[in-house]
């Protein structure tokens, strides 16, 4: 990978959760302008790991660099500076419940800039047009479906114009209809807009679709990188199972338990 | 042994939790000039947690005053100075009651709509979006509410007292039959401006201390359904001592 045109630098991260390690020794390069996607059974770190990205916790060890800010030794105005640049979609959308779609979609531009309301209600309804839902501007967030309120929150997303989009999660939940929306959309502003994008997902056959590269999380390390075609013959039993849904594997189909036949027989004695 | 630790547990415990709310009482102090800049917001929250809050105030006042009315009339009768209604009203009013139930009402109404409000933003990622999208939570959330409440309560108490005096003064005078020249010219006489500072310097601060505590129990609610029951009860219960624990504490310092 060319390491200049990596616009997130991770090397060697550690971070663990009430003394569990989630991530231990976590190397990662993300490219600028493509679509990079954070895949990895339930539990991975995935969420984690975005959290880390976008500043909402800080790293035991190793470093972190976002778009050539360190993150380990980020000040209070420099990371909101960062996040100015970033837009990110949350798994539920977040939309304020107080606000109508136009108003959500605004919220960015009205704290942050002085711009006069006629070219904010230009601003924002560019940006409800290019998720498809300029006609519901006036709608509240309790009236949208599951589908349309991630819609608006990446017209949200998208308004103060980021270098990078993070989407967590925008799956789940979704049917083909909504689902298929999203994929498209996702594609479709990284390539119009210019925009970094990294998905964080465990939906195999929805990020083959849209994904230029993917890295595979396990264990508190990069198990497997690379674009979707070549993580579907990647010579490993972990992304095999993973990749081919397959009930048993390294990530085992029981949880740990004693012997089956030794805690029947153990049972029946009692009884 | 087990009792003595438990106890010294307990005890760090609650220092800890009373470090943590003095910390963020001087974050929401430290961000509300620039909060106030934004005077539609707080006119908003002192639309939601006082006007909204006026029908049951209003309405507990009237009651209370009434029922002041009623107990006074009986007791001051037994002395023969049942002109003295209007003072002793007024004193109760103005002084104790006025700002106390209006304070424990304040907590069950806006404080719990301020604390589930804050902690359903918080479970449902309202509060990380507006961290991402680089607002400052604490400044455009929390401190407008903040503020607006405690504006609210000193306007509420005050309310509450004068609505409760006509109470008063309606069974005292229309049923009970005391002299309405009496009561007004008596209250007038004996109530002086000493008595309402002390209603209002207890209302601002039992105001800061319910504002308090609900945005604190909301922003901190743990991200769960239940987390946010916890912090709606625990709002109301924490209010109720605390404003109880303060009003002996003020009405010591006047005397």
């Amino acid at each position: 990978m060319n390491q200049s045109a990596a616009i997130i630098e991770i090397r060697n991260l550690g971070y663990a959760i009430g003394g569990r390690p989630v991530f231990d020794g976590l190397d990662m390069d993300i490219p600028r302008g493509r679509i990079t996607a954070i895949m990895g059974p339930s539990g991975t770190g995935k969420t984690t790991l975005l959290r880390l990205i976008t500043g909402q916790v800080a790293a035991d060890s190793g470093s972190l660099i976002v778009a050539g800010q360190d993150m380990n030794a980020v000040r209070r105005a420099d990371l909101y500076a960062l996040r100015r640049r970033m837009g990110m979609l949350f798994q539920n959308g977040a939309l304020l419940t107080d606000f109508s779609v136009f108003e959500n979609v605004a919220f960015p531009l009205r704290e942050h800039t002085d711009l006069p309301e006629r070219l904010i209600r230009q601003l924002v309804l560019t940006k409800l047009q290019a998720v498809g839902l300029r006609g519901a501007a006036e709608l509240m967030p309790a009236e949208l479906s599951g589908g349309m309120s991630r819609r608006v929150a990446l017209a949200r997303a998208i308004v103060m114009d980021p270098e990078i989009l993070i989407y967590d999660e925008p799956f789940v939940g979704l049917d083909p209809i909504s689902l298929g929306v999203i994929l498209r959309l996702i594609r479709r502003l990284n390539d119009a807009l210019g925009i970094t994008s990294i998905v964080v997902s465990h939906d195999v056959q929805e990020i083959s679709t849209v994904a230029d590269l993917v890295f595979l999380l396990s264990g508190g390390k990069v198990v497997a990188h690379g674009t979707p075609p070549e993580l579907k013959s990647y010579p490993s039993e972990a992304v095999r199972q993973f990749v081919g849904g397959l009930a048993d594997g390294p990530v085992p189909f029981h949880f740990p338990a004693p012997d089956y036949f030794t805690e029947l027989l153990a049972r029946d004695e009692n009884s | 042994m087990k009792l003595v630790r438990e106890l010294w547990s307990s005890l760090t415990e609650s220092l800890v939790a009373l470090g943590s709310i003095a910390r963020f009482l001087f974050r929401l102090l430290a961000q509300s000039p620039r909060a106030l800049m934004r005077c539609d917001l707080i006119a908003q929250q002192i639309y939601n947690s006082g006007a909204l809050s006026l029908v049951i105030i209003m309405l507990s006042g009237l009651f209370v005053g009434m029922v002041l009315g009623l107990q006074g009339f009986e007791l001051l009768q037994r002395f023969g100075s049942e002109e003295a209604l209007g003072t002793a009203a007024t004193i109760g009013l103005v002084k104790e009651l006025g700002p106390v139930v209006t304070a424990l009402l304040f907590a069950g109404r806006a404080g719990t709509a301020l604390a589930s409000e804050l902690g359903l933003m918080r479970a449902t990622d309202q509060i990380s979006a507006m961290e991402m999208m680089a607002v400052d939570p604490i400044r455009r959330i929390v401190v407008p509410r903040f503020l607006g409440g405690v504006i609210a309560m000193p306007l509420l108490a005050a309310i509450f007292s004068v609505i409760g005096i006509y109470g008063a003064q309606l069974v005292g005078v229309q049923i009970m039959g005391v002299d309405a020249g009496s009561f007004w010219s008596q209250m007038r006489s004996s109530v002086g401006l000493s008595d309402i500072n002390e209603g209002i310097v207890k209302s601002c601060i039992f105001g800061v201390a319910c504002s308090l505590i609900a945005v604190y129990e909301g922003y901190y609610a743990t991200p769960t359904a239940e987390g946010v029951g916890r912090a709606t009860t625990r709002t109301v219960v924490t209010s109720a001592v605390v404003v109880l624990f303060l009003d002996y504490l003020i009405t010591a310092a006047f005397l």
